[in-house]
């Protein structure tokens, strides 16, 4: 019989107390939402000239182009955001779902649900305004609490062609998948309530300081927009894989190993769901690294295909490490390789030329493998789905080879006075470029160390972060949800 | 009566289920079961750790024959069943002390 973890009085306040900011909030949005209004051209004199009449002509007909410029950017747009959003669920959710044991796979599914319900809340209230409002170097500001002025106008430091609220819902569903990465690290043993009250401060205290640092207005780290140290990160290689990884590696480590651990064999209950997760993971990226390009031009193009080339060459990569080491390839061996490769090629999926793409895909998969293997076992911490074997350690290394690879020809970031372009990488001759990669990963190292313990150990103090020990033999799906996973007892 | 326990490869059950069948046996259960009894098992390997599964899938066929109908399920068993190497399996043989039909009042061998 499952106990309740919070006493039902306190639930009441804390339902009442949501239901109250709800209401506080609904009527600050609807009045101070700002809608520029479109620019009209009309014609002014009673007996238009030729010359006037053909103006007016060519001033329409330039809207009707930047209306369609602006219709097909933010339609792909829209489409990546759900791409991104179809990652987390059922993408990781599943791929997750399938490498716990069966009694778990509702308990890990529930932990990836879980973000996309608490983290847009938390997005829409203030997480947006902090990650891209308005602040300082490392941090926005409240400027757009409960999204105000975040409307249908673009805004140009971010966009010109699609609705700074696209621009929005698009990030969130980063902001989503991020913090639902680190629960591979404690899969099986971490209480739900401390999970949702550990993710959700992670993502306003880790994830909205770093997003703001490499992508928001002003940011340290922004390369796009001018920061002291512009790191490149197309997709979110420091953002999302170097935070979520190193968090998780530090997680695995307080948490503990799970009971048994390493002697009794967990292997995974369901290699099918876990493949089905990862193919919906590789098309949802699409979306992730393609969307990225925030346009429909070309460059989503580049990215697009980068992409793909360093899924395909990163499962190659893990897969023939794999066949030389153990003799056969194994199916969870080639879509963990697949995995490893959109990681390492999310940094640099705008930036690098499809070669490249190859060559960063295959190195991922291959330095991945070792982590996994090699490294994990040759320290033995309980990274239990490989967070960071996958996500800290290629997204580390994918940041690095982009710093590499970074081509102008493909992507000409670095202008200066009267349109003059710079070389990206260090192939290309931009040696420095290696050092602003470097001070962006280890800030993502360093505040992902200090955020995590910091967090973890008040959590610990307030909640408790490990179920019990009859619990985690019980199995999450029982003692946190009150579930089975697949009820399949023969009662007709 | 005697009560014929037979844990065989999990491939071999269509075949013995017709082995018996033709020679009139004409009630069995079919448990799926684990177990090894010299037979080594196999090692999986999940993200570069190593499983060693030493609890092979069997299937365990139970059926209660009369005295002299055990013997001739026995040789069928046998033979439908035998490969030849190790893992092919077990039979093993019990006295059952009644047997009863649930749906009218048969006892002993009327009721097998």
């Amino acid at each position: 019989m499952t106990k309740t973890l919070i006493p039902r009085a306190a639930r009441l306040r804390g339902g009442l107390a949501f239901l109250f900011l709800l209401c506080f909030g609904f009527p600050l949005t609807l009045s101070a939402q700002s809608q520029a209004p479109a620019p009209k051209a009309e014609s002014q004199s009673a007996e238009p000239t030729a010359r006037e009449t053909q103006n007016a002509r060519v001033t329409a007909l330039e809207l009707q182009v930047a209306d369609a410029k602006s219709s097909a950017d933010n339609a792909w747009m829209l489409i990546s955001a759900a791409l991104v959003l179809l990652m987390t669920g059922p993408g990781l959710a599943l791929f997750y779902g399938g490498l716990v044991r069966k009694k778990n796979v509702l308990g890990t599914m529930m932990q990836s649900f879980a973000m996309m319900g608490i983290v847009t809340v938390v997005w829409a209230i203030f997480g947006y305004s902090l990650a891209f409002g308005p602040g300082n170097a490392f941090i926005g500001g409240f400027h757009h609490l409960f999204l105000r002025g975040v409307g249908l106008a673009p805004d140009p430091a971010y966009s010109t062609t699609i609705p700074v609220e696209t621009f929005m819902v698009y990030q969130l569903m980063f902001a989503i998948i991020t913090p639902a990465l680190i629960t591979g690290a404690f899969a099986e043993r971490m209480k739900f309530g401390a999970m949702l009250l550990f993710l959700v401060l992670w993502s306003i205290f880790v994830y909205d300081p770093m997003a703001h640092m490499v992508w928001g207005k002003g940011g340290l780290l922004n390369a796009s927009l001018g920061g002291a140290f512009p790191t490149l990160d197309f997709a979110g290689g420091t953002v999302v894989h170097v935070t979520s990884g190193v968090s998780a590696l530090v997680c695995a480590l307080y948490l503990g190993k799970r009971l048994g651990y390493p002697k009794i064999p967990m292997p995974p209950h369901s290699v099918v769901l876990s493949f089905i997760g990862a193919c919906l993971l590789w098309v949802g990226w699409f979306g992730f690294n393609a969307g990225s390009a925030l346009g429909s031009g070309s460059l989503a193009t580049s990215a697009f295909v980068a992409t793909h080339f360093g899924a395909a060459a990163a499962a190659i990569g893990w897969s023939l490490a794999e066949w030389i080491r153990n003799g056969k390839p194994s199916a969870l061996g080639a879509i963990s390789g697949c995995v490893a490769g959109l990681v390492a090629i999310t940094p640099a999926a705008g930036f690098v030329s499809p070669m490249s793409a190859l060559i960063i895909g295959f190195i991922a998969g291959v330095f991945c493998y070792w982590m996994v293997t090699a490294v994990k076992s040759r320290f033995g911490y309980d990274d239990s789905l490989d967070a960071f074997g996958v996500h800290g350690a290629g997204g580390t290394i994918g940041a690095l080879l982009t710093g590499v690879f970074a081509s102008s020809i493909i992507n000409p970031i670095f202008k200066g006075a009267g349109g003059k372009v710079f070389p990206s990488g260090l192939i290309e001759g931009n040696a420095h470029q290696m050092l602003n990669q470097l001070v962006g990963i280890a800030i993502a190292w360093v505040l992902a160390i200090v955020g995590t313990l910091v967090l973890l150990f008040i959590v610990d103090k307030i909640v408790g972060l490990r179920v019990s020990s009859d619990h985690e033999v019980q199995g999450l799906d029982l003692s946190q949800h009150g579930e089975e996973g697949y009820y399949w007892e023969t009662s007709a | 009566m005697i009560k014929v326990e037979a844990v065989i490869q999990t491939s071999k059950l269509d075949a013995v289920k017709d082995a018996l069948h033709e020679i009139g046996v004409e009630g069995m259960t079919v448990l799926e079961a684990r177990g090894h009894g010299r037979q080594k098992g196999h090692t999986e390997v999940y993200r570069g750790r190593e499983y060693t599964v030493d609890l092979i899938p069997k299937i365990k066929l139970e059926m209660v024959l009369a005295d002299d109908m055990a013997e001739k399920a026995i040789e069928a068993i046998k033979s439908a069943a035998r490969t030849g190497k190790i893992g092919d399996g077990k039979i093993f043989l019990t006295k059952v002390a009644d047997a009863i039909r649930i749906r009218n009042d048969d006892r002993g061998e009327s009721a097998l």
